[in-house]
């Protein structure tokens, strides 16, 4: 892994817009993560979690029915396939281990549609942490299977009820935990966004979804693909499956939740599209791309799919997206949901709402895909159920 | 007067209230009875719909600003109508960014605030608010915290004008039964080049006076203050804050007769 990986800035956005009390634990993070990436001993163990816990490598699989249907060859990166049934565990585990080593005794992290939250109690079981996901409240009402499997798995999910209960303001609350416990506590951010070197830290532990990908396509078609598409919450499978293309001709093309619509009203937005629509500022300890108001109030954002309802991004990616390296979509909710139904009847492999917006957004755009494409199938979505019957219902 | 003339002048109380809590027509006149009480500098927040310094009482208190339809221009029509005390900006960084760093400055000289509170905005990341705020002749107020280290203090204090915002303890805002022996230490470990204000779970005259008797040279006191606005309780407000006065006064006196007797 190269040196500069652990950047502060990525062009304007990034940084570590956070109140002195956290300075010195992100110092200390910085620290220990750079240490430990360059020892055998950590990296030996972290590999191992990942093949014989997780289920890596996941296959890049060949979609023949999807590829006919829309007149390009599609490759899906597997990552529904892993344990926990998300991308989200390579994370976890990553920084799960992170915190062993670093001797800390809790986990605490954010979760909106609990995917995060599971990832995070599982490692916790696992590696033998006290662990405690705070959750927005409105969330825990639209996601009560997933609060179900957290406490099983032995975590505490600690209700937020300030803000607008949702994910923001569960980032907010382990945000403030933090500053008060890290000297037992390290807080697992679940994606690409938050102050430095979260966004490396994440981007570091999701790139095996690239590393894979490269030479598994390399290998089957004896060349690159000519597009990736992901979808983009935070940015952290996105970047996990981009980072290693960066450098190549292939375009990178990352897809918001488009949600109901292009409207931004007083306190919330239609969309979740913040790369899309949003304007620089700080949320969440990073200059980013955020959805807020004419006066810096951060909206509400909206989108079928939980994980992808987040009004920020991922600092590297607004940075990305800035120098024209990577190409913006976005997909409603009509349009994720035509994805998960055509990819669960086409391919027999039923996506989660997150990863249906990329897949709708291929079958509606193949022309911006080129001859050859890989879309990151970031999750299962076997969670999504009840949404879609409820969608279906109205 | 600008902030290092109060502190030359006396070991000021300084109170924090949010602006627009419970309402913007409301905030004046608040604002007028915390002067009357003694107050010596008013720190005037601007409410942030996430504000992640903060604990549960200015979280309330924010949202309920919002709610009543609290924004940045009406935070500055409101700190133009309160005279008599020196004024402080608090506020997240967010919003001053929005609305432009040299404007927000410029907003802040026009309304009479003398010093600026960005509690998401770390040294390493101020230099181009401080250069706006100085063109304009105002102070961004750096803070530090019980684990900032001492090397980084020096480097903060030399950053620093008008006064430096020592964080009692670790965490958020919020009201505290006792103070910790870490906020003593932290006062010794500050060198006194610059005048050092404490905060962050101050909420008894014993507090305040317990501070000045550690050295500080000005308390803050926040959450106690906008929890009593919260639940309309203004009389005890003012007692609150001439009672926290007294305490701080009563030990500067004794200090200063101990030191004649020496
Ligand atoms: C399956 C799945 N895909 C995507 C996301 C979006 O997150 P990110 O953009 O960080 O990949 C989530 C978040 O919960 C998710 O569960």
């Amino acid at each position: 892994m190269d040196e500069i990986s652990c950047e502060v800035r990525f062009g304007r956005y990034g940084g570590r817009f956070v109140p002195e009390t956290l300075v010195q634990p992100l110092v200390e993070l910085a620290e220990a993560f750079e240490r430990l990436r360059a020892d055998p001993e950590f990296s030996g163990e972290l590999s191992k979690l990942m093949r014989d816990f997780a289920g890596r490598p996941t296959p890049l699989y060949r979609a023949e029915n999807l590829s006919r249907a829309i007149g390009r060859d599609v490759y899906l990166k597997r990552e529904d396939l892993l344990h926990g049934g998300a991308h989200k565990i390579n994370n976890t585990l990553g920084q799960g281990l992170l915190a062993k080593y670093m001797k800390k005794k809790r986990l605490i992290a954010e979760t909106g549609a609990g995917q995060h939250g599971v990832a995070t109690a599982i490692v916790g079981a696992l590696l033998g942490f006290e662990t405690e996901i705070y959750m927005g409240e409105v969330d825990i009402e639209r996601q009560r299977m997933n609060v179900y499997r957290m406490e099983l798995l032995g975590a505490r999910v600690i209700p937020v009820r300030s803000g607008s209960r949702t994910l923001k303001d569960a980032i907010n609350e382990a945000l403030r935990d933090w500053a008060a416990s890290y000297e037992s506590t390290h807080y697992l951010l679940g994606t690409v966004a938050g102050p430095h070197p979260y966004p490396s830290i994440v981007r570091e532990f999701q790139r095996v979804i690239g590393d894979e990908t490269k030479s598994q396509i390399l290998a089957e078609e004896k060349r690159l693909p000519d597009s990736i598409v992901a979808c983009v919450g935070g940015g952290s499978n996105a970047m996990g499956i981009f980072t290693p293309f960066i450098e190549d001709d292939v375009r990178l093309i990352a897809v918001e939740a488009g949600g109901r619509g292009q409207g931004m009203g007083t306190h919330s937005a239609e969309h979740g599209a913040s790369l899309a629509f949003g304007d620089p500022g700080v949320l969440h300890g990073a200059m980013t791309k955020i959805l807020q108001d004419p006066y810096g109030q951060i909206l509400e954002s909206y989108s079928i799919a939980a994980g992808l309802d987040y009004p920020g991004v991922g600092p590297e990616l607004a940075h990305l997206v800035e120098t024209g390296r990577v190409e913006t979509a976005t997909a409603g909710d009509k349009t994720a949901i035509m994805g998960f139904k055509a990819l669960s009847k086409l391919e027999g492999i039923i996506p989660a709402l997150e990863s249906a917006h990329a897949v709708g957004y291929a079958i509606e755009h193949p022309e911006m895909l080129g001859e050859l494409s890989v879309i990151n199938i970031s999750g299962r979505g076997d969670k999504d159920l009840h949404t879609v019957i409820a969608y279906e219902s109205v | 007067m600008n902030l290092s003339e109060v502190f030359r002048r006396c070991k000021p109380l300084i109170v924090y209230i949010c602006a627009g809590d419970p309402s913007p027509d409301e905030t004046v006149e608040i604002a007028e009875r915390i002067v009357r009480a003694g107050a010596d500098v008013l720190e005037l927040g601007l409410p942030h719909s996430d504000p992640i310094a903060d604990g549960p009482v200015i979280q309330a208190a924010s949202q309920r600003a919002i709610a009543a339809g609290m924004n940045t221009d009406l935070y500055f029509d409101i700190a133009s109508r309160i005279d008599g005390v020196p004024k402080v900006f608090m506020g997240y960084y967010n919003m001053v960014y929005r609305r432009g760093l040299d404007r927000f400055a410029s907003d802040c000289k026009a309304s009479g605030i003398c010093g600026m509170i960005v509690p998401d905005l770390p040294v390493e990341e101020s230099r181009p608010l401080r250069e706006a705020a100085s063109r304009h002749g105002i102070d961004l107020i750096n803070m530090i915290a019980p684990n900032t280290p001492d090397k980084r203090i020096l480097e903060i204090i030399s950053l620093s004008s008008g006064f430096v915002y020592l964080v009692a303890r670790s965490g958020v805002t919020g009201a505290s039964a006792d103070l910790q022996e870490s906020t003593r230490h932290l006062i010794e470990r500050v060198p006194p080049v610059i005048p050092r204000a404490v905060g962050f779970g101050v909420s008894r005259p014993e507090h305040a006076a317990e501070l000045v008797r550690a050295g500080a040279d000005g308390v803050i006191v926040g959450s106690a203050c906008v929890d009593l606005i919260g639940r309309s309780e203004l009389d005890q407000l003012e007692d609150l804050i001439r009672r926290m006065k007294r305490a701080m006064t009563e030990v500067s006196v004794k200090s200063a007769a101990s030191i004649r007797q020496s």
